[in-house]
């Protein structure tokens, strides 16, 4: 392709071996790498050469590969996802990188998420979160017709707004108290808005906070990182909106 | 009892009882500001409001121990905050950069509190539990002020009170759920307005004593 450029990075890489629970930053050259190419590509180039020499390639997470998924994430120096707002890093794409470059690369570090391998973390807290409430328990049935229950076209948009969050965890990342909560208030929020999560949403919001605590995130200190960082752009709105949600629930509802 | 115990001891609660107790100090603040203000009044009108204000008697002293109550319960839910969230990333990252939501007063929120209750304690001893049968407020403050090291420490204190106040007034409201789009960048400019007028309201009183 016409105007392609090539670059070269120096890469600082997090490496850590599965089951330990110290790792180390690795130099390695990235070289040639295309500027169309996104993040991973150039990680999958730096892959083959590493395996050529018979070296361990870098571990990490990716599914999609087009933003969607939310299996994809690293710190790409100091920036979850990259510096790219709303973007996830397999949809960073290399021309935002300059030639010559040094670019460290370190996995999502909390104590909710163990290290599995390299830039690989374990995000199963997330799951047990939404095991605990984020769900909403209708029986089926006869299918209902489709405009039975009203909902106004502002809540509809707010609750679609809150559902694009993919659940990558970079807001976990990118706090400084390394909080769950931007995502539990885009969780709590998209089934709350809606008049089918009305019914169980003091027993949710309360289930998910208190299982979040569990898991060892952080305490929110409203610092909005999270917000900065997240690749679908949740608002911390949201995250008000669980608070309401559990003070209501906490003091007003039995 | 125990679901209030279980609704407060969350990591919601926690910032709940922040966000409720911070907002009883700013208010504080704000009076204790206004009061001081009589001092470019001079020594005798700053000492007639002291008069007054210790006329009141009973009301004080129970308006005393509510907010030594108060600041118990503030300062130690967040140590207790400030020490999860140390606790929360054991491993800390190589490089660290901000995405654009944090600011000097968010980031220093910890510090700033810990400072000010250093202060606070300070504060206290200089002014309120302090020998005052054969003198006057006005004549205490001036003398301590007359010490360039106090003015300096005092400055610095209400500086980290202002920034404290600075990202402590919105994020009350964002704690207690109060964030609406509408109101949100009204209640922000109100938080830094405030910061603002404690750092010069109460900073500039002890240089203006020192000058005087
Ligand atoms: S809120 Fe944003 S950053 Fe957090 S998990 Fe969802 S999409 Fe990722
Ligand atoms: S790989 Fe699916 S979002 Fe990046």
């Amino acid at each position: 392709m016409s105007g392609t450029n090539r670059i070269n990075l120096t890469l600082k890489v997090w490496r850590q071996k599965a089951g330990k629970s110290k790792g180390n930053l690795a130099e390695y050259q990235a070289k040639e790498i295309s500027t169309d190419m996104s993040f991973l590509e150039m990680l999958d180039v730096v892959n083959e050469y590493l395996t050529l020499k018979g070296e361990e390639p870098i571990a990490f997470d990716h599914d999609c590969r087009e933003g969607i998924c939310g299996m994809c994430g690293a710190v790409i120096n100091g920036r979850p996802h990259g510096q790219e707002k709303g973007t996830t890093l397999c949809q960073l794409h290399m021309r935002h990188f300059k030639d010559g470059e040094t670019v460290f690369i370190e996995p999502f570090k909390a104590k909710a998420f163990k290290n599995i391998k390299d830039l690989i973390v374990d995000r199963t807290a997330f799951d047990k979160i939404i095991q605990s409430g984020g769900f909403i328990s209708a029986n089926t049935g006869g299918a209902q017709d489709a405009n039975a229950i009203l909902i106004s076209q502002k809540n509809a948009d707010l609750a679609m707004d809150a559902a694009a969050c993919i659940g990558c965890g970079a807001c976990v990342a990118a706090c400084p108290n390394a909080s769950a909560m931007l995502f539990v208030s885009a969780k709590v929020s998209h089934l709350t808005l809606l008049p089918q999560g009305k019914p169980e949403a003091a027993a949710r919001v309360t289930a998910m906070v208190n299982t979040m605590d569990d898991l060892g995130f952080g305490n929110c200190s409203n610092e909005r990182e999270c917000e900065a960082e997240c690749p679908k752009e949740i608002s911390i709105a949201n995250i008000a909106r669980l608070n309401r949600e559990f003070i209501k629930a906490g003091f007003f509802k039995s | 009892m125990n679901w209030f115990i279980r609704v407060i001891t969350a990591s919601v609660g926690k910032k709940l009882l922040m966000a409720l107790t911070g907002i009883f100090f700013i208010k504080f603040l704000l009076i204790h500001l206004i009061g001081n203000l009589t001092i470019y009044g001079g020594d005798e009108y700053f000492n007639a409001y002291v008069k007054h204000l210790h006329s009141l008697g009973p009301i004080i002293t129970v308006l005393e121990f509510f907010m030594l109550f108060l600041a118990v319960i503030h300062i130690s839910t967040g140590l207790l905050l400030f020490f999860q969230n140390l606790s929360a990333r054991p491993f800390k990252y190589a490089v660290n950069k901000n995405g654009g939501g944090r600011t000097i007063g968010s980031s220093t929120m910890p510090y700033t509190g810990i400072f000010i209750f250093i202060f606070l304690i300070f504060h206290l001893i200089n002014f309120h539990f302090v020998d005052k049968t054969n003198t006057t407020v006005f004549d205490i403050v001036s003398n301590a002020f007359a010490n360039p090291i106090y003015v300096f420490f005092y400055v610095i204190a209400v500086a980290a009170a202002a920034f404290h106040v600075s990202h402590g007034f919105w994020s009350a409201f964002q704690t207690l759920g109060l964030n609406n789009v509408k109101y949100m960048p009204f209640i922000k400019k109100i938080g830094v307005t405030t910061s603002i007028i404690f750092g010069i309201g109460f900073g500039f009183l002890p240089i203006y004593i020192f000058i005087m």
